[in-house]
């Protein structure tokens, strides 16, 4: 690959709270080129979410950046200031939440919050901007765009609202766009539109994806490349395809086949789904070797021991395991 | 984590005013109304009267022990019926809704609107002075701030699971109420209760020094204060230490409901186990 | 379905409809018609899954079904005995027959209370003897996979599937015939939802339970389902048996359901779960109701339309072609 648009190196957070720190993300390394959609899956805890909030200099005491690099087009973003951090969020680098409701200002009018964005970083005029702001509309496809503008938030539906918010994210074409379960909140036939849209949108314009969810369906539909994470570590790393054809870590692996399928009941016949045991550690109790090794069916005396390092599986992907397949 | 510094600090006071309450026949050098000596009026504190003598001569510090006992029963008693009062209004006005939920913030708006001090004067210039009427007085017209916290609580508490799968077990209203919402409530309740008695403490002295509490020559703080007015350039001492005494005790209690909100959540008791 | 025997529970032309205040200055008050005229019947030992979009009346419903929500109009009966109305069981006598599982296992435990006291109150309150309170609850919490010294913890000390077994152990201590299972797993971590589903699927046959689910996952659903019914703006718009309404989904919005699932094999094949090219018309002399979405009045009564049979009990909303 030439050289990536952001490119995480050895990424480490910690939680340092009352004399005690308790890691929650290590050794998090993975690039994203220009205009590639790439995917962060996990569950809750993981630390997907707080490696996004790295990204565009919002983690907050008690977490905090400890080790590795995130280079966006060669600058280390977290040697900037807060000043030059501010001019490139929402500018070069834009994020979309899970809840829109709570990322929408209630008081404003969407028109005027997508506005905003031309002000602030383009030193539009507001009556300019507020004219940019209908075309900004009309562009997620927001019916009467000229009316909507002058909406409340709460006048909006949810897919609506993820609507205004894709708007805002995307007013200044940034070059990398993330997305932290921009649709876990959203039914699934909206889910549908407002994915296929962001696909669009970001296909036309070269930006980049960062996508980040829980769902495994909807980063198969999103993205080209994965990263898995599991208890703060990245387990593995690959192309969409290979992770669900032939999935290397064994985590991945329990991933796939917990799940029921649809249409393999009426194939196969009910199946006893196959389940992971165990829970998910708390960042308080991360096991010292390999985190997944407490609930793994492969591990061994050297997993409890020893943090597994990156494998290299060619074709551009990696597993973090000493028993990978 | 350790205890908390606010818990420790209001703690200690609280402990202290009770201690120097239930321990006044003890701890008082001399009797709080008998020992009145003219011949000892108006002295500056010393070895032999700590906190100075008021104008009749009487040992200030005697009388601040004894008035302690007032001060604490009248903020505790009041405060029990206050609160009482407050959670059956306001934890059936947030679980039953309807016409008594109306009614319920109807009066609770009322109370709101007038001083509570006014309304106790009102009630202690029908009932007269005197301990029991102060606890009447005190306890009925203090139960707004309760009442509003328990209903709002109830309201975002009746749809939580627990309280749902309550009902679907046979559970019935009073029982849910008194098992899965009060409960769940008590933390920011007893933080209203303490804060209350702090304002309680005040409106007896307030009242007490308008001369429609306790009347003297039972001491209390509030008509020690009375009494010292006139002596204020004087025997400024005789009016600084019951000023004290109210200033730290409702401090204590201030900052003892605080600790107690963070100390009572059941995330933070485990972890200390 | 005349020739089946009395269903163990049997929802009638069922309505909930909830009284909205205009606006601030308005007087008028509406009717939010969260459900309307649903009928269903659950036989025992049966799962039925009720599926649809948030708002269109699945959840009300099954509030509805264990009592919590008093229908407007329209009867429930258990055992072909009526429970909704005047003549509605007392909460104690409506205990044994439905209770429910709730979607969010963080606020569905009283966080003041420790587990043994959550699931020996109910015992103590329905007239079990102290000394068998103990031994019964040792029994559910071994039941739902967890240890019974691990009762005297608070919620707070387990981690959400646990919770969530918790729930489950609350919902059949009281020996229920029927469970509302309410979004059971969707609230879970992915790598745990599998324990959950198969701890209910087991739990279901071993105690003859019969389960009415509601949930939007359709890939839960199929696995768990012996019958489904789609729900649309608090209409049947679709219900057969499992395997009828995915292979053969008819209604244009249970195939525009199915169709919305991002599955992540479906995806890397690039095929799609339902082909709209393919999609069935309505039967000769019908049209599907609704036909188009999005675009719905929950303040308005809908059209006259009927569940017309299209196979074995398989039934789809339609209305007369002009």
């Amino acid at each position: 690959m030439s050289e990536a648009l952001l490119d995480v190196k050895d990424l480490r957070i910690d939680i340092v709270a009352g004399g005690t720190s308790h890691n929650a993300v290590e050794n998090v390394s993975f690039a994203i080129g220009r205009g590639e959609t790439f995917g962060l899956v996990g569950e809750s805890g993981c630390g997907k979410s707080i490696t996004a909030l790295a990204m565009i200099g919002l983690l907050k005491p008690p977490l905090i950046t400890s080790g590795g690099s995130i280079r966006f087009k060669g600058q280390n973003l977290l040697e900037l200031s807060a000043r030059e951090m501010r001019k490139l969020r929402g500018n070069r680098i834009a994020m979309i939440f899970q809840e829109p409701m709570t990322a929408l200002n209630p008081l404003s009018p969407v028109g005027r919050q997508i506005a905003e964005m031309f002000v602030l970083h383009q030193g539009a005029t507001w009556h300019e901007a507020e004219k940019k702001a209908v075309e900004a509309l009309a562009s997620v496809q927001v019916p009467a765009p000229d009316q909507r503008v002058k909406n409340y938030p709460h006048q909006m539906s949810g897919g609506m609202r993820q609507r205004v918010m894709i708007a805002i994210a995307l007013a200044c074409n940034p070059d990398l766009l993330i997305a932290d379960e921009p649709t876990t909140a959203l039914d699934v036939t909206v889910q549908a539109e407002i994915l296929k849209l962001m696909q669009e949108l970001c296909d036309a314009r070269g930006t980049a994806v960062l996508m980040i969810s829980h769902d495994l369906g909807v980063i198969a539909k999103m993205c080209r490349r994965v990263g898995i994470m599991y208890a703060g570590h990245m387990a593995e790393e690959r192309p969409v395809s290979d992770v669900f054809r032939t999935p290397a870590h064994p985590y991945t692996k329990g991933l796939l086949s917990s799940l029921p399928r649809l249409g393999s009941r009426g194939s196969h016949g009910r199946k006893r789904l196959q389940e992971i045991e165990g829970v998910v550690p708390s960042i308080a109790d991360f096991p010292a070797g390999c985190r997944f090794e407490p609930r793994c069916d492969r591990a061994s005396a050297i997993c409890v021991k020893q943090k597994p390092v990156e494998v290299d599986l060619g074709n551009d992907g990696f597993v973090r395991c000493f028993h990978h397949e | 984590m350790g205890l908390r510094l606010n818990l420790v600090i209001g703690g200690v006071l609280c402990v202290l005013i009770i201690a120097a309450a239930v321990l006044a026949p003890w701890l008082a050098h001399y009797n709080p109304i008998m020992d009145a000596d003219l011949m000892n009026a108006e002295l500056p504190p010393d070895g032999q009267f700590w906190f100075g003598t008021d104008s009749q001569g009487r040992d200030v510090f005697s009388r601040i022990l004894y008035g302690a006992q007032v001060s604490l029963t009248v903020g505790i008693g009041s405060q029990l019926i206050n609160t009482i009062i407050g959670l059956i209004f306001g934890i059936s006005a947030g679980y039953f809704g309807g016409w008594w939920d109306d009614l319920v913030s109807g009066l609770t708006n009322l109370m709101l609107s007038i001083p509570s001090l006014i309304f106790a004067l009102a009630i202690m210039a029908v009932l007269g002075p005197g301990l029991p009427s102060l606890l009447i007085a005190l306890g009925l017209t203090n139960w707004s701030w309760t009442c509003r916290i328990a209903r709002s609580s109830t309201l975002s508490l009746k749809s939580q699971g627990y309280v749902q799968a309550a009902k679907t077990l046979g559970y019935g209203d009073a029982r849910i109420m008194a098992t899965q919402i009060l409960p769940n409530m008590i933390g920011p309740v007893l933080v209203i209760a303490t804060l209350g008695m702090g304002d309680a403490i005040l409106s007896e002295a307030a009242l007490s020094y308008l001369g429609l509490g306790i009347r003297p020559p039972q001491p209390s703080w509030g008509n020690m204060l009375t009494d010292a007015r006139e002596l204020i350039v004087i025997a400024p001492w005789a009016a600084i230490f019951p000023g004290v005494a109210i200033f730290l005790t409702v401090l204590g209690l201030n900052l003892f409901g605080d600790g107690l909100r963070d100390w009572l959540d059941p995330h933070m008791r485990t972890r200390r186990a | 379905m005349n020739d089946c025997p009395e269903p163990l529970l049997r929802v009638e032309d069922l309505s909930v409809h909830f009284p909205v205040q205009g606006g601030v200055f308005s007087r008028s008050r509406r009717l939010l018609r969260a459900v309307n005229n649903v009928s269903l019947s659950l036989n025992k030992g049966e799962c039925l899954s009720v599926v649809g979009e948030s708002g269109c009346g699945k959840s009300t419903l099954a509030l509805s079904i264990v009592g919590l929500q008093a229908p407007t109009s329209g009867a429930i009966y258990f055992e072909g005995k009526p429970i909704t109305g005047t003549v509605q069981p007392s909460r104690m006598g409506r205990a044994q027959m439905a209770q429910i599982v709730f979607q969010d296992p963080y606020a569905s435990l009283n966080p003041r209370q420790t587990v043994f006291t959550s699931l020996a109150a109910p015992l103590r309150l329905h007239g079990i003897e102290a000394g068998e309170v103990e031994g019964r609850v040792e029994e559910m919490m071994r039941l739902v996979g967890l240890k019974p010294d691990q009762a005297k913890r608070f919620p707070h000390e387990f981690s959400g599937g646990q919770r969530q077994r918790i729930g489950i152990a609350r919902a059949l201590v009281l020996n229920p015939r029927v469970v509302v299972l309410d979004e059971p797993v969707s609230a879970l971590d992915v790598s745990i939802r599998a324990q959950i589903i198969n701890l209910l699927l087991e739990l279901k046959e071993r105690l003859e339970l019969s389960y009415i689910m509601i949930s939007h996952d359709l890939s839960v659903v199929e696995h768990m389902s012996d019958r489904v019914a789609v729900m649309y703006f608090g209409q049947i718009v679709e219900t057969g048996p499992w395997n009828s309404i995915f292979d053969n989904p008819t209604h244009p919005y249970t195939r525009r359901l199915i169709g919305a699932i991002p599955d992540p094999f479906a995806e890397l094949a690039g095929t799609s779960l339902v082909d709209e090219a393919s999609a069935p018309p309505p039967p000769a002399g019908f049209d599907f109701y609704p036909k188009e979405f999005g675009k719905h009045d929950v303040y308005s009564l809908p059209p006259p339309s009927q569940l017309v049979a299209i196979d074995v009990d398989h039934h789809v909303r339609l209305v007369p072609a002009h």
